[in-house]
């Protein structure tokens, strides 16, 4: 008998050629980096790292400083996530092992329509609805009781870095829970029995038991949270008031690395103020990058390391 | 009170907080959407809203034609140029690269999802308004393709990787070569999950406004060009809320309230689609 025909492996020319679609996402996001710093390259040359430190922005005199819409972004998206944290672990610890499956589909549904409904809409809302609502049931009574305080001082104002901050903290909820809700539901079913077994209650075993083993995906997804805020643009500048100072207070106006380039992006003339206006844009994108990555790696090694 | 019923007792409370928080995070759902409708239905009982294009301030009339078909446009050739390279990319991970080189496609993908979409606006400006001097609905749906590419490559790859190798294998031993058996055995099977990521990845794009403020840039006029600065539904909403103009107000309510019953019932929809594909995997 003679030998069987060798198999001869036809070079898969389907596989490579999905193989380079396929890189075309790192490729987007390598080119959006490798442009933005080309375009903002005469504002780089200019001010170097006295940009991120400077506090001036003023188109006529051609001088440029992030530190207010750094100040504002990093601080709207704090108070956001201090806000929203506690409540997406509470919405998180329900949906992953609580109550009755039918409520949690529609809790969990409801959740994730939150995240679905445009920036826009939640701009307007904040805008004519959350904004006096502010301003008369959260900010008055509060400068009146506690305004001695600094950061609490008044006038209130609608539009004001803690109205932006709230809007954000609707935001970023969902991405919050979501990704919680996975990280205890991936925390193995023994610990939980084991822990029952011992004696201990509901309460006990969620605090000190699952929870613990859940920190890291919960602090992946914590970080995750703000990557969205401190990029989210449409709503917060529709109600955090856009002046280019550091507030004395979460009442005063302030203004964000986003709010800035939407606001101002298409009037910018001359060379140097897109410029500076596009380096905006590039301190906002490489620190959502590398807030993104770090919070990616957390959540990925977390669900790994509780399924081994 | 003894221990154990304190223990008891702290357990009980936690949990009912635990409720109290869930049904707080629901509220902002709720007047979101309530203000949403009782704002926008005025403006929206009326049909011309959806045939006529804008009207000065106290002409009576006016309508959101020109926004919605701007933002058909500029979505529409979004999804031509990201859904294809999305699907292949998908089915690229999910058939050829579980592990390896691809883990990078996939961060890279997942970092995109979370990248401020303002930004991707200013490099869509880069790339294509300053060089051609002229903002244009094509700028606009760059930018929006790049905002829809990475939801559309995960979500394919969700949906071919549930497709169980049975199949593969089948198509395969009857001598089919791989590129068939991807696109004509594996990739119907996975459609209904394929069809989710792309809606899901148009309900993104239709509701941005972002990158398409020095893209697309808006317009007043009914206009069909991609070539010319383009209206979008979110645009109008976002220029209109701002004027002082009670009339424009509330024609921007009506334009969100158009927007949210679009996204949400896309959502809706491509959620049914993906119990579907769920189901059916099972079944395969």
């Amino acid at each position: 008998m003679s030998a069987a025909p060798t198999l001869r492996r036809a070079p898969d020319r389907f596989r490579t050629f999905t193989a380079v679609v396929a890189w075309a996402a790192p490729a987007a996001l390598v080119l959006i980096v490798l442009i933005l710093l080309q375009q903002a390259a005469p504002a780089v040359r200019r001010f170097g790292f006295g940009f991120l430190t400077g506090s001036d922005w003023n188109p006529v005199t051609d001088s440029f400083g992030a530190l207010p819409a750094i100040f504002g972004t990093v601080a709207t998206s704090g108070l956001a996530l201090a806000l929203s944290l506690p409540v997406g672990v509470a919405v998180a610890v329900l949906l992953a092992e609580q109550g009755h499956a039918k409520v949690r589909g529609v809790i969990g549904t409801g959740i994730e329509l939150l995240a679905a409904i445009p920036s826009v809409v939640y701009g307007i809302w904040a805008l004519y609805v959350l904004a006096p609502f502010t301003l008369e049931h959260i900010e008055t009574p509060l400068v009146d009781r506690l305004g001695f305080i600094g950061f609490l001082s008044g006038p209130p104002r609608q539009t004001s870095l803690l109205t932006a901050s709230l809007v954000l903290a609707v935001m970023i909820l969902p991405t919050l829970t979501a990704i919680s809700r996975d990280v205890i539901r991936a925390v193995p079913r023994g610990l939980r029995e084991n822990s029952v077994a011992l004696g201990a209650t509901w309460w006990e075993t969620t605090w000190r038991v699952i929870l613990p083993a859940a920190r890291a995906g919960i602090f992946g997804a914590t970080i995750l949270g703000l990557g969205r805020a401190l990029g989210e643009t449409i709503a917060v500048t529709m109600v955090i008031g856009n002046r280019y100072e550091i507030p004395h207070s979460i009442f005063y106006p302030a203004y964000t690395l986003a709010s800035v380039i939407a606001n101002e992006f298409t009037e910018a003339t001359g060379t140097l103020y897109p410029a500076a206006l596009v380096e905006l844009g590039l301190v906002l994108i490489l620190v959502t990058l590398a807030v993104n990555v770090v919070a990616l790696l957390l959540v990925r090694s977390t669900q790994a390391r509780m399924a081994a | 009170m003894s221990r154990n019923v304190r223990r008891r007792f702290t357990s009980t409370a936690s949990l009912s907080i635990i409720y109290a928080l869930t049904g707080l995070a629901l509220v902002p759902l709720g007047l979101v959407l309530w203000f949403t409708v009782t704002k926008g239905l005025p403006a929206v009982v009326h049909p011309e809203f959806f045939y006529n294009s804008y009207r000065p301030v106290g002409v009576p009339g006016a309508g959101v034609a020109h926004a919605i078909a701007g933002t058909a446009i500029m979505v529409g050739l979004a999804s031509l140029m990201a859904i294809p390279v999305g699907v292949l990319g998908g089915v690229y991970l999910a058939e050829y690269d579980r592990a390896g080189w691809a883990s990078w496609v996939r961060l890279a993908s997942d970092v995109l999802v979370g990248t401020p979409s303002i930004a991707v606006g200013l490099f869509a400006y880069a790339l294509v308004v300053a060089p051609l001097h002229h903002f244009s609905g094509i700028a606009g749906s760059v930018a929006l393709a790049i905002l829809m590419l990475p939801i559309v490559i995960r979500t394919t790859e969700g949906a071919v990787s549930l497709i169980p190798g049975g199949l593969r294998e089948s198509g395969l031993a009857l001598g089919l070569p791989r590129w068939r058996v991807s696109l004509q055995l594996i990739l119907p099977a996975a459609s209904p999950g394929v069809i989710t990521g792309a809606l899901l990845a148009v309900a993104r794009a239709s509701g941005e406004t972002a990158p398409l403020l020095f893209t697309g840039f808006g317009n007043l006029i009914f206009r069909l060009d991609p070539t010319q600065p383009l209206a979008a539904l979110p645009l109008f909403v976002y220029h209109n809320a701002l004027t002082p103009y009670k009339s424009l107000q509330e024609q921007a309510w009506g334009a969100a309230l158009v927007l949210v019953v679009m996204v949400l019932g896309i959502n809706l929809v491509s959620r049914w689609v993906l119990r579907r594909q769920i189901r059916l995997a099972g079944q395969l």
